[in-house]
């Protein structure tokens, strides 16, 4: 198996708070990663990294064989310009705790608005596609409503079918589910399970341990910008080795 | 069980009291600023009846709707460009833009109109060469470029940009920041981003004030008859100064202002509408009843 993520001391501050203190961590393709850990452990910084939202400060990162944010020649890294950054990040899907959709755009207008101005592809096909990924949520019926008019749970369904048009190597969850009443919840988590069922490499920042337990190869548990414990989900929730993730677990769980 | 719905509610319904009061009130001013304007010997009705639709008004008004189109374009074209330029990372356009928007906001508009129409006293000639070689690409007298309404034209839309620029800023800096995350995130250049995503969420916040802009310059455009600008006050000027009609022509200038104005108003609406889609309507009742 090949890493689509391979981190190796990944650092990162913000002026003089270092929030990542050297990530080690790999996720092979077709598997689902998710990460634990308390509020300002640094999973969704780390996760932001990985699609270049934020720089990192030290280490290396790789998505699929290529450094984030920089190109290596000889043993001198260039950075990459911004379309050089737009350009790989079409292969990564990414899906944030308050969805950000485009509140001017339909949900239709949200999933075509990327393939059509960024891949160029045909309005038509484009179109046809969208739809296709609106009824794979379950949203075919809303395909002409703006976001103001959907529930939580049915707008970030739209953002993942909006993720999904770029045809993603790898999706990226921030806390997908922590915006959403707690009865919204489980229909976004059916549509991550079925596109984990469908082999998609998964990154997921989430607080949702029965998806954890269900859903992930491995689980890697954060706290204060380190990889505490990471395995399997039967080792690292089951039988936890340290005392941060055993202390973490009992709040959660 | 029986399930009887309850009879509607017959309440004595709230007296608005103050209504009257203000209705009265304002009834009585009315009537009495009225019969003092109509009671004036000047006024002459009739002479604004018959001004009202005479050719060098028409005329007037017709270059007066032609300044606030031209100078709008121009200056909100501009205002996007030096909003952008302002927001970027680039210090060089930075800069340039805050010193734009600072002596074109720091200067009276009346100021700069008259400076546009006396060009030519500060540079005899507009020549344009290309650097380094001497090789004039445009060379006139400055008194043959500035000619009819181009030194008003000027005037007005580098001022207007100045001012577009600040209201675009703000309309930009108002959109989420988690809408340019998401742009990025699906592989949008910052152009694009800018384009398809940012300024069509900024025009919500842009649209009332420019629509305040367009009505500010459709009654701007009368400073330019300092420089004989060919507006509806420059024909208006022309003529009272020669038959001294002067209260009932600036009637009619002011009769054509309003009702110019009174169609932005309602144009305003519809455009504001238009860009609050996927907004909630914000109607409501007012602040007092």
């Amino acid at each position: 198996m090949t890493a689509m993520i391979k981190a190796e001391g990944v650092r990162k501050s913000f002026g003089q708070l270092e929030v990542l203190s050297g990530i080690d961590l790999q996720v092979d393709k077709g598997q689902v990663c998710c990460l634990l850990g308390p509020s300002g452990s640094g999973k969704s910084t780390f996760l932001r990294c990985v699609n270049h939202l934020e720089t990192v400060t030290a280490g290396r990162l790789w998505v699929d064989g290529d450094l984030v944010g920089y190109r290596q020649r000889g043993d001198r890294l260039h950075e990459l310009r911004e379309s050089e950054v737009a350009e790989r990040r079409r292969d990564i899907g990414m899906v944030f705790q308050r969805f950000n959709l485009f509140p001017h755009l339909t949900a239709l207008g949200n999933v075509v608005e990327a393939p059509v101005h960024v891949l160029r592809e045909p309005k038509a096909a484009a179109r046809q596609r969208a739809l296709d990924l609106l009824d794979r949520v379950g949203l075919a019926d809303k395909a002409d409503a703006y976001p103001a008019m959907l529930s939580g749970g049915q707008q970030q369904r739209v953002a993942i079918a909006r993720a999904l048009a770029m045809r993603p190597k790898l999706m990226l969850f921030d806390e997908p589910t922590s915006a959403l009443d707690p009865e919204l919840v489980g229909e976004v988590l059916d549509v991550m399970r079925g596109l984990a069922a469908d082999g998609m490499t998964m990154l997921v920042v989430t607080h949702e341990m029965g998806f954890a337990r269900e859903v992930a190869d491995t689980v890697v548990f954060m706290d204060g910008g380190v990889v505490v414990e990471a395995g399997t989900p039967e080792q690292v929730l089951g039988d936890p080795r340290h005392d941060r993730t055993r202390a973490f677990l009992a709040k959660v769980l | 069980m029986t399930t009887d719905t309850p009879p509607p509610i017959k309440a004595v319904p709230v007296r608005h009291h103050g209504r009257w009061i203000a209705a009265a009130v304002v009834l009585l001013l009315a009537y009495q600023v009225g019969s003092a304007l109509l009671s004036s010997p000047n006024l002459e009705p009739h002479t604004i009846g018959e001004y009202l639709f005479k050719d060098f008004v028409l005329e007037g008004v017709r270059t007066t709707l032609l300044l606030t189109v031209i100078a709008m374009l121009l200056g909100t074209a501009g205002g996007v460009l030096l909003a952008v330029m302002r927001l970027s990372a680039n210090p060089v356009l930075r800069v340039s833009a805050a010193a734009f928007v600072w002596f074109f906001r720091g200067t009276p508009l009346l100021v700069q109109i008259v400076f546009f129409g006396f060009l030519g006293a500060l540079l005899p000639r507009l020549t344009i060469t290309i650097p380094f070689t001497g090789i004039a690409v445009f060379d006139q007298p400055t008194n043959a470029v500035m000619v009819g309404i181009v030194p008003a034209v000027l005037a007005l839309s580098l001022n207007e940009m100045a001012y577009a620029a600040e209201i675009v800023r703000a309309g930009i800096l108002a959109v989420d920041k988690g809408q340019t995350e998401a742009a990025h995130a699906l592989g949008m250049k910052p152009g694009l981003t800018m384009r398809r995503i940012i300024l069509p969420q900024a025009m919500r916040v842009i649209a009332p004030p420019m629509g305040n802009e367009v009505i500010t310059m459709l009654k701007s455009t009368a400073l330019v008859s300092v420089i004989a600008g060919r507006d509806l006050m420059t024909a208006v000027q022309t003529v009272y100064a020669q038959n001294y009609k002067v209260i009932p022509l600036l009637a009619v200038a002011a009769i054509w202002y309003l009702a110019l104005v009174s169609v932005l108003s309602v144009v305003q609406w519809f455009v504001e509408r238009r860009f609050g889609r996927g907004h909630r309507a914000t109607s409501g009742g007012g602040m007092f009843r």
